[in-house]
């Protein structure tokens, strides 16, 4: 499983994988919101938090495709998948690979973009604190849904239609948190809630996930 | 004599086929028995005016696009489990037709949201959640169509709809959470010590009676097009090897 996750992290940092590039969509998506929505700085401050969560999400949601589509390809999918290392696993360690190279640098990087948003001084420890508790949910959703959608060829745009939903309470406990949070009131519920779903996700998703590859690799 | 005696496709054709119509023609009746003496027969409410008539639609299509994700569900289960050809299929037939009982509600509520609250939408928790259950339709009907394998097709959209129930639960009460609404509370439950006065409740009762034979009608219909393309392709299949 270690082996699986050192090949996934080398694949995509070195070979021009969705490192970068979803870094890089985060950061267009927040310098597009203030052109879009006009320079005023109050109205900035109070909607940033949840723009930079949907921008993190749309950010995680593009590189999603790539995670078993570039294996299923060249082939390597069914060798991974004759390993002794259960398919369960195998969706466990490509969600764990995806966290470290799109959750992990999104949550890093929201910090420094909340300042182009004019965010306050309280906002930015909240936001980091809730993306780096509900990337690894969105992560592991997305790992299914892109199990789900392997073997399909224009899998990209459906990809988005079923994993969007998914995400929607992920969305609401994160954002309504680094919401509350910046605003001074008590965030405890929906942190609580944001970490619940997390937990839920990583514990039974990758069982599903597995389900999922294991037919379509049938 | 058990119910998956029906899981035969066969079985369920003979039985299924001429019943279509009685069911069909139980729904006409009941539905509009039910909206004529809804919209004719019962007195105007205080304060909703005539609008409150919608509810006769509006209520039991509601009803009806949560109960059959709930068929869904079990029909999902039942497909994963047993492997029962027909109830993979029901589960397809009646995606579409919950999508559409989502969509008449959303539709339906709208009109009747905006003479009352004076908006057509609001981010309300009931309305949030109904979008958020199109949206599940959306992607499962999107799945079905997108694989060519049926057998694979119906594992994919059973694995899908068990995952997309807990997170259509979750979001559910995300939403309730994230904003309070505007919508009044449930018009019917079972525990209630009072619903609403009987000169309402009664053509209500009819409506959703004939809404649901409306559903199995259809969904019946459906499943027993998708047995029949079934077996076509199976025929076609059966021809190309003979020439071979």
């Amino acid at each position: 499983m270690t082996a699986l996750l050192h090949r996934d992290l080398r694949l995509s940092i070195r070979a021009g994988g969705g490192f970068g590039l979803s870094l890089a969509f985060f950061l267009i998506v927040v310098v597009l919101v203030p052109f879009a929505v006009g320079p005023e700085s109050e109205i900035l401050a109070r909607i940033g938090p949840g723009i930079l969560w949907v921008a993190a999400l749309l950010a995680t949601l593009l590189s999603l495709d790539r995670q078993f589509a570039l294996d299923h390809e060249d082939g390597a999918l069914p060798l991974i998948a004759t390993s002794p290392l259960p398919l369960e696993a195998v969706a466990l360690a490509k969600a764990v690979a995806h966290w470290l190279t799109t959750g992990l640098p999104l949550t890093l990087a929201a910090a420094p973009l909340g300042v182009l948003l004019n965010l306050e001084g309280t906002a930015y420890g909240w936001l980091v604190l809730t993306l780096a508790l509900g990337t690894p949910a969105l992560s592991v959703i997305g790992t299914f849904g892109a199990a789900l959608t392997v073997g399909l060829r224009r899998g990209g745009l459906l990809l988005s239609l079923l994993v969007l939903p998914l995400y929607v309470p992920t969305l609401i406990f994160g954002a309504e948190a680094a919401r509350r949070g910046a605003e001074g009131m008590d965030a405890t519920t929906p942190l609580l809630m944001l970490a619940g779903i997390t937990a839920g996700s990583l514990a039974l998703l990758p069982f599903a996930a597995g389900a999922v590859l294991r037919i379509n690799l049938r | 004599m058990s119910i998956w005696d029906y899981a035969n496709p066969k079985k369920f054709m003979d039985t299924t086929t001429p019943a279509i119509p009685w069911i069909f023609g139980g729904a006409a009746l009941c539905l509009v028995l039910g909206l004529v003496w809804g919209f004719f027969l019962t007195p105007e409410a205080d304060k909703f005016g005539s609008s409150v008539k919608i509810i006769y639609v509006h209520v039991p299509s509601a009803m009806m696009a949560i109960n059959a994700w709930v068929m869904m569900l079990v029909t999902s289960l039942v497909w994963l489990i047993r492997r029962h050809h027909v109830s993979a299929l029901a589960a397809k037939a009646a995606a579409p037709v919950g999508l559409t009982m989502t969509l008449i509600a959303l539709w339906t509520g709208a009109v009747w949201g905006q003479p009352m609250w004076g908006t057509w939408w609001a981010w309300d928790p009931r309305l949030t959640s109904f979008l958020i259950l199109g949206l599940f339709y959306l992607g499962y009907i999107a799945l079905w169509e997108a694989i060519a394998d049926p057998d694979q097709a119906a594992d994919l959209t059973s694995v899908l709809c068990l995952v997309g129930s807990v997170f259509a639960i979750l979001s559910r009460y995300a939403v309730n959470f994230w904003n309070q609404g505007l919508h009044q509370g449930a018009t019917l439950s079972l525990d209630a010590e009072e619903n609403i006065s009987d000169v309402y409740w009664l053509p209500l009762l009819v409506c959703i009676v004939g809404f649901i034979l409306l559903f199995l009608a259809l969904v019946l219909m459906r499943t027993g097009t998708e047995i029949r393309v079934r077996r076509l392709r199976a025929l076609e299949r059966q021809a190309q090897r003979a020439v071979a």
